[in-house]
C-alpha cells in the first residue's frame, strides 16, 4: 500500500513537472485535407522528438481567413506564436512593426543555429529585406510551370516531344491544335501570378518600382511595360481565336486540364499531386515558356505559397521553442519529405540534394523542373519577389482588367495602364496607413 | 375628449423596453458609431497606428468611377432579386392556395431551398452553369447558346440574381401562402357568384388584401438583396467580370477583409447605412400609404 501511494505520488509529481516544463507553442495555419494531415504529421514528429515544447497546430480557414484571424487575435492580445501568411500578405506583415518578430531575430535571441544561405535564393529572397535579413520562414512555396497533355498533342499530329520552351513555339503549337479541331488548346490558373508577376520576373523586367516594393513603401506598379503588353496582347489574340480558353481567376482551368479537355495548362508546380492522381492521359511538365526576343530571359521565376511569421508579445521560453520548431521544419529530412509529398519546392539546397540522392526525381520525371527553373540563375532586383501592400486586392484589379482583354473589351495596353492607375491608388493608401 | 391610455410610472415601461434597447445599443449603435469614427481614419490592419484623414476616405471613394458604378449595379441587382423572388413566390403561392391533391408535398418541396445557406446555393448554381462542365451550360450549348458568365457581365449578373432569388422564393412563398389563406373564402366566393373571373378577383380583392404581406416582404427582400447576398456573389463571380457584379456590400468585404483597408471599408459601411436608411424611409413614407391593413 505504501509503495503504491508513493508510486502514485511520484507519477503525479512527474506528470506535474513535465506539464509545467513543456512550453506550449501555438501555430495557426491554412491547410486542410491532405496538406492538413501532412502538417499535423510534422507537428507530431516534432513533439515526439523532444519534451521541452509542445506545438499545437490549428486550422484557421483559407489563406485570407488565417491572416484575418491572426490580425484580429493580435488586436485582442491573443495572437499565436506562429502564423502562416500567404505570399501576397508579406508586405502587410512586414509593415507591421511591433506585431511581428523577424525570424532572424528569433533565431539570434534563442541562440539557435541558423544559416540564411542554406535556403534556395529565389525562395529566401521573397522573405528577406534589402539588408539580407530573413523576416519569415519560407514554408510552402511553388512556382508556375507548363503542363502538357501529350496524348492531345499526338492526336493533333504534333510530336509529343515538341519544343515548348518559348511562347513563339507555343503559339505555333496552339495554331496546329486549333486547326486540328481541338476545343481548348491552352488554359491557365492564377493569371496574374503566372502571366504578369512571374512573366515580369522571368524576363527580368520590373513588376513594380523600388525593387518590386522591397526598397520602400513608395512603390508604383510597372506592369504596363513593353514585355507585359506584348504578352497580354498575344494572349488576348489567342483568346479571340479560341486558342486560349479562360476558365476563371483561380485554378478553375485545372479541372479542364485534368479531364483531358485542354492540351496545355500553365499552373503551379504544386498542381502535381492533383494532376498525377486524376489525369488519364500521358502528361509532361515543362518549364514555363519565355519570349525568345526578350533580353535577359529566362531569368528565374518567383514563388507563390506561404511563409511562417513569428508574432510579437510572447515569452522568451516560447521564442526558444519557436526557434527549435522552425529549425526542425527546415531540416533536410523533414523538408525533403514535405517536398516529395506535396509537390511544393524544397526550401533548402540540402533538401533538394537529399531528394535527388533518394532518387525521387528519377522516379518522378519533371518534378525537378520547378527547382531548376528557380535556381538556375541568381535572383535580380526584378526577380527576388514582390512586396506590395493591398496586393490581394491589386490582384483582383488585375484579374478584372485581364478579363476585359480576354473578352475583347480593352486592348492590352489600355487594360494594363488602367490596372496600374487603379493599383497605384491602393499602394498610396497602404503607404499612408503604414506611415 | 379623447380617451388615452396612460401607464403610470416610469420604471416599468423602461424596464420592459430595456432588453431591446440594450441589444440595439450593443449590436447596432456601438458598431455603427465605431464605423463612423473609423471612417475618418486610415488605420493599419494591426491597429498599431491611425492616420486622421477627415472626410478623405469618402473623397477617395467617390472619386473612384468603379465605386460610383457599383451604386447602379446594386440598384439593378436588388431590383431584379426582389422582383424575381417575390413575383415567382406569389405565383407559386396562388397555385398552392388552390385545393389540389398532394399540395402538402408540393409546399414542402417549395420550402426546401430556404434551408440552403447562400454560399452553398452559390456553389450549386456555379457548378450547373460552369462554363466547361456545367449541366445547364451544356444544354444551352445544344440550343446553340454559348454561355460564359466568366467573361460576360450581363450573364454573370443574371446568374447571381437567379442564385440569390432562388432560396428567397421559399421564404416569400411561406408568407404569401399564409396571407392568401387568411383571406376569407366567403368574400371571394361572393365575388365569383357576382360573375367576377379569376383575374378580376385577384386584382380587386386578393392582391389588395395581401398588401400588408407584400409590403413587409418588399422591405425584407430589399434588405436581403443589399446585405445577405454576399455569400452567393463571393462563390459565383467574386464581383467579376470587371466588377459587373460588385454590389456595395461586396466591396465593403473586399476592401475590409481582403485589402485590410479598414478606413475605406468603414466609410463604405457608413454610406451603405445611409442608403438603406433613406430607402426604408421612402418605403414607409410612400409605399406604405397604399397598404390596407
Amino acid at each position: 500500500m505504501k509503495l503504491r501511494i508513493s508510486a502514485l505520488a511520484l507519477t503525479a509529481a512527474l506528470a506535474g513537472q513535465s506539464a509545467a516544463a513543456q512550453t506550449e507553442i501555438e501555430f495557426w495555419h491554412a491547410f486542410t485535407g491532405r496538406l492538413g494531415e501532412l502538417v499535423a504529421e510534422q507537428v507530431e514528429t516534432f513533439n515526439a522528438s523532444q519534451d521541452e515544447y509542445t506545438v499545437t497546430a490549428s486550422h484557421k480557414g483559407n489563406y485570407s481567413e488565417t491572416l484575418n484571424a491572426g490580425i484580429a487575435a493580435f488586436r485582442a492580445g491573443e495572437q499565436p506564436d506562429i502564423l502562416m501568411v500567404f505570399e501576397v500578405g508579406t508586405a502587410t506583415m512586414m509593415a507591421a512593426e511591433g506585431a511581428v518578430k523577424p525570424v532572424y531575430e528569433v533565431m539570434a535571441d534563442a541562440g539557435a543555429e541558423f544559416d540564411p544561405d542554406a535556403y534556395i535564393g529565389a525562395v529566401k529572397g521573397y522573405y528577406t529585406d534589402t539588408e539580407g535579413k530573413m523576416l519569415s520562414l519560407p514554408f510552402n512555396s511553388s512556382t508556375p510551370v507548363l503542363w502538357v497533355n501529350e496524348d492531345a498533342l499526338e492526336a493533333a499530329g504534333i510530336d509529343r516531344d515538341v519544343d515548348l520552351s518559348t511562347w513563339e513555339q507555343v503559339g505555333d503549337v496552339l495554331t496546329a491544335l486549333k486547326e486540328s479541331g481541338h476545343d481548348c488548346p491552352l488554359t491557365t490558373a492564377w493569371q496574374s501570378w503566372i502571366h504578369l508577376e512571374n512573366l515580369s520576373a522571368y524576363h527580368d523586367v520590373p513588376f513594380a518600382t523600388q525593387e518590386n516594393g522591397f526598397a520602400g513603401l513608395d512603390t508604383e506598379l510597372a506592369l504596363n511595360g513593353p514585355v507585359q503588353v506584348k504578352h497580354i496582347e498575344t494572349m488576348g489574340q489567342w483568346a479571340q481565336d479560341g486558342k486560349f480558353i479562360y476558365a476563371g481567376r483561380r485554378n478553375e482551368g485545372g479541372a479542364n486540364f485534368r479531364a483531358g479537355e485542354c492540351a496545355l495548362f500553365t499552373e503551379s508546380s504544386a498542381g502535381y499531386a492533383g494532376i498525377s492522381s486524376e489525369a488519364e492521359f500521358d502528361f509532361a511538365v515543362r518549364p514555363l515558356p519565355y519570349w525568345s526576343d526578350a533580353e535577359g530571359a529566362p531569368q528565374n521565376t518567383i514563388i507563390g505559397g506561404a511563409s511562417l511569421w513569428v508574432m510579437e508579445g510572447q515569452s522568451d521560453a516560447e521564442y526558444e521553442g519557436v526557434a527549435a520548431f522552425l529549425n526542425f521544419l527546415s531540416s533536410p529530412e523533414i523538408q525533403a519529405k514535405w517536398h516529395q509529398d506535396t509537390g511544393y519546392l524544397p526550401i533548402t539546397e540540402a533538401a533538394a540534394e537529399l531528394t535527388r540522392e533518394q532518387g525521387f526525381y528519377d522516379e518522378n520525371p519533371g518534378t525537378d523542373i520547378a527547382v531548376i527553373q528557380m535556381t538556375s540563375k541568381a535572383p535580380t532586383a526584378n526577380s527576388k519577389g514582390l512586396r506590395l501592400g493591398s496586393f490581394d486586392q491589386i490582384r483582383g484589379i488585375i484579374d478584372e482588367e485581364l478579363e476585359a482583354v480576354w473578352s475583347g473589351d480593352k486592348s492590352a495596353q489600355e487594360a494594363l495602364d488602367s490596372a496600374k492607375t487603379r493599383g497605384d491608388q491602393l499602394l498610396r493608401r497602404f503607404e499612408q496607413a503604414n506611415r | 375628449m379623447e380617451k388615452r391610455v396612460i401607464f403610470k410610472g416610469v420604471w416599468l415601461p423602461l424596464l420592459l423596453i430595456a432588453p431591446q434597447m440594450l441589444i440595439t445599443a450593443v449590436f447596432f449603435f456601438y458598431p455603427a458609431g465605431q464605423a463612423v469614427w473609423q471612417s475618418l481614419f486610415i488605420p493599419d490592419p494591426f491597429g498599431l497606428s491611425m492616420q486622421y484623414v477627415g472626410l478623405g476616405n469618402f473623397e477617395y471613394l467617390l472619386s473612384d468611377p468603379y465605386y460610383r458604378a457599383s451604386f447602379l449595379t446594386t440598384a439593378i441587382f436588388s431590383t431584379l432579386v426582389t422582383l424575381v423572388s417575390m413575383g415567382l413566390a406569389l405565383y407559386l403561392a396562388v397555385l398552392a392556395d388552390r385545393l389540389i391533391k398532394g399540395s402538402g408535398t408540393y409546399r414542402t418541396l417549395l420550402i426546401w431551398p430556404y434551408a440552403v445557406a447562400p454560399a452553398v446555393a452559390g456553389v450549386l448554381w456555379m457548378f450547373m452553369f460552369n462554363t466547361r462542365v456545367g449541366v445547364i451550360t451544356w444544354y444551352l450549348g445544344q440550343l446553340g447558346y454559348d454561355w460564359n458568365h466568366v467573361l460576360n457581365g450581363t450573364e454573370a449578373m443574371g446568374l447571381v440574381v437567379i442564385a440569390s432569388a432562388w432560396g428567397r422564393i421559399s421564404y416569400n412563398f411561406l408568407f404569401f401562402l399564409a396571407g392568401l389563406q387568411s383571406i376569407p373564402r366567403s368574400v371571394i366566393e361572393a365575388a365569383a357568384i357576382d360573375g367576377a373571373g379569376f383575374w378580376t378577383r385577384f386584382r380587386t380583392i386578393v392582391f389588395p388584401l395581401l398588401s400588408p404581406t407584400t409590403f413587409f416582404l418588399l422591405v425584407v427582400n430589399i434588405v436581403y438583396a443589399f446585405f445577405e447576398t454576399f455569400g452567393v456573389i463571393h462563390t459565383i463571380t467574386a464581383g467579376g467580370p470587371q466588377q459587373s457584379t460588385t454590389i456595395l456590400v461586396y466591396k465593403v468585404y473586399a476592401d475590409g477583409f481582403v485589402g485590410q483597408d479598414l478606413g475605406s471599408s468603414a466609410a463604405q459601411s457608413v454610406i451603405l447605412l445611409l442608403v438603406v436608411g433613406a430607402l426604408t424611409v421612402l418605403q414607409f413614407k410612400y409605399v406604405e400609404r397604399k397598404v390596407h391593413y
